[in-house]
């Protein structure tokens, strides 16, 4: 893989403030956040990233899409360090966001994770109700006033879309609603707390048409304020609401590049193969 | 291409067995039929020695049982049924019971919080402690109460004693006393409590933590936040099973706190208290006059299953609690 094809082209100058992306116009270029550099991680003997280089925008949606095992999930997990969790992941090359190489010594995991926050593919809300789900975080990051905590709860709901929904219910448990709604909680609890980036992994895949269209609306309506990476298993899915796809196989990465030209007009074969279902 | 041509054709497969016509029964199946009235046999052995035992207990105990009973003590004379009582056994046993519960469930669960959530699964340190764990639990209860008696007392309570006493004071700390003998009953029942605690644990979703710590939380916070309440339940479950386990012991506390006499009910944790289990052995080893004792004996036994019972209860009901506060559901 040459370095040509995963390099997104970015302008030196400042760009303006980009604009929701529109199908069939050409997107709006915006200063990397994530910047992933010759990346490789190993689970002790056996290499689940190499040499995965490439930068991801601003307020846009990046989709990573390939089969199951190439590594898509994994380099997710970079992003927030959540593979330190794992014993025998070692990990090589660099990642900065904004400029900041994550994995430095003196880099503080808790305020990484602050800043990029996670939804996960099973949806895990606490056992708690739903007010404290969201509390629960705003509380370890020091708002204790009562006001503040219920204005945050609300907006954080509102912004997740599951106000109407739950306004009458904030204190019942989360574990008595649908798989949606708990993913959509999940959301909220996320964004609560403000992060810049969201990875999301999969985050509809256990979910029904309905909830996944609704999870689907809420990812579009959040790049107006926050930097989503969001791995897919549903080709559709990444085509419907990313800016930019990037597709691994075995841990490679194949390809990187605008959605629209991803889909339509592929440089790899392999690229071209996967996205119209020949393999995978 | 003419070894493709001329290959024969692959071999089909034999058609369906039909062995007869009706799926009626044509065989007595003696395997299943033994095996299965064996199980049944088993159980019903179980079950009727269980009814015996309560049975015989509960027919001889409760005419002895009386308001008398409960709320006297053995002042006037222990062996009489109309002038004996066991309100301080009651007192007594309770009172180990409890501090035992408060010793070991801190510890106990701190210990699992560590071999689960901290210790490598598999670093030989974790394994020398999980065995020390479960050897802990196949020692015999009188060598704990032995023990209890050479470091607790011996040990720690005399070096206590000649440090903070005249040398010709009575022990404080180096005699027997309510507070060695919940020790050395808290060491015996901890693996209970380390091993419930642990399944408790492990069976958190792996996606609970990670939530948390994906949101900046650290890892302590999770585990005091969200981990250690959903295992509140569990940990109870160990808090049951010891308190289950050590109301009915007597070797462990018989050199560590148990009196054959007291004439007031322990105050202090350096008093020695009078015990249900205790006294069961006395009555049937030191009564000048067996037959006349039998119904007080029937009567104490009687009294020690009831608290027992009782002590499970309340621990049982605080575990619904939580697990109803845990669903929340209205």
């Amino acid at each position: 893989m040459t370095e040509a094809t995963a390099k997104l082209t970015v302008p030196l100058a400042k760009p303006a403030p980009p604009l929701p992306a529109v199908a069939d116009q050409p997107l709006p270029t915006t200063e990397p956040l994530i910047t992933t550099k010759d990346l490789s991680l190993f689970y002790g003997a056996s290499q689940a990233l190499k040499n995965v280089t490439f930068d991801i925008p601003e307020r846009l949606v990046t989709a990573f899409i390939g089969p199951s095992g190439c590594g898509k999930s994994t380099l997710l997990r970079c992003y927030n360090r959540m593979n330190d969790l794992i014993d025998g992941v070692r990990i090589e090359g660099s990642v900065k966001i904004a400029g900041q190489d994550i994995n430095a010594k003196d880099v503080d995991v808790i305020e990484l994770r602050k800043r990029v926050g996670m939804v996960f593919q099973r949806s895990n809300p606490f056992p708690k109700s739903i007010y404290e789900n969201i509390a629960y975080a705003l509380r370890l990051h020091g708002i204790k006033s009562r006001s503040e905590l219920e204005g945050i709860v609300e907006s954080s709901l509102r912004g997740a879309a599951l106000w109407d929904e739950v306004k009458n219910r904030l204190h019942a448990s989360a574990l008595g609603f649908s798989g949606g709604q708990q993913q959509r909680l999940c959301i909220a609890r996320a964004i609560a707390i403000r992060p810049e980036i969201i990875l999301m992994d999969e985050p509809a895949s256990a979910l029904d048409p309905i909830a996944t269209a609704k999870i689907e609306d809420l990812i579009l309506d959040l790049k107006k304020e926050f930097t989503i990476v969001i791995v897919t298993h549903n080709m559709q899915q990444a085509a419907r609401i990313s800016d930019y796809t990037a597709f691994f196989y075995l841990g490679e990465l194949i390809e990187y590049d605008t959605t629209s030209k991803i889909f339509t007009n592929p440089a790899k074969k392999q690229t071209e193969d996967y996205v119209t279902g020949r393999f995978g | 291409m003419s070894a493709v041509a001329t290959a024969p054709p692959p071999p089909s497969l034999p058609p369906p067995a039909r062995p007869g016509t009706s799926f009626r029964k044509h065989q007595f199946r003696f395997g299943s039929f033994f095996f299965s009235g064996l199980t049944g046999l088993a159980t019903f052995v179980i079950l009727a020695m269980l009814a015996i035992i309560f049975g015989n207990i509960l027919i001889m105990g409760w005419p002895g049982l009386s308001w008398g009973f409960i709320t006297r003590g053995t002042e006037q004379d222990m062996f009489d049924v109309n002038k004996a009582g066991v309100l301080p056994m009651i007192v007594g046993t309770s009172a180990r019971v409890i501090l035992m519960t408060i010793f070991v469930i801190p510890v106990g669960v701190i210990t699992a919080i560590y071999l689960t959530e901290y210790a490598h699964a598999t670093s030989r340190f974790t394994r020398i402690i999980r065995g020390a764990v479960n050897n802990l639990a196949g020692v015999p209860s009188i060598v704990f109460g032995l023990f209890g008696l050479g470091f607790s007392i011996s040990f720690v309570g005399g070096n206590l004693d000649a440090a903070f006493r005249s040398s010709n004071a009575e022990p404080l700390w180096g005699k027997p006393a309510l507070l060695w003998a919940s020790l050395t009953l808290a060491v015996m029942t901890l693996p209970v409590v380390i091993v419930a605690t642990e399944e408790a644990l492990k069976a958190i979703p792996l996606g609970l933590r990670e939530g948390s710590l994906a949101l900046g939380a650290t890892k302590l916070q999770t585990i005091i936040q969200i981990v250690v309440p959903q295992a509140l339940p569990g940990i109870l479950t160990g808090g049951i099973l010891a308190v289950s386990r050590a109301a009915g012991e007597v070797a462990p506390i018989l050199f560590t706190g148990a009196a054959y006499y007291m004439a007031t009910l322990p105050h202090s944790l350096t008093d020695q208290f009078m015990d249900l289990g205790y006294h069961v052995f006395i009555l049937s080893t030191q009564s000048p006059n067996v037959e006349r004792t039998r119904p007080i004996l029937y009567a104490t036994v009687l009294v020690l299953l009831l608290l027992t019972l009782a002590l499970n209860i309340v621990a049982i009901l605080i575990r619904a609690r939580m697990r109803r506060k845990m669903r929340m559901l209205h």
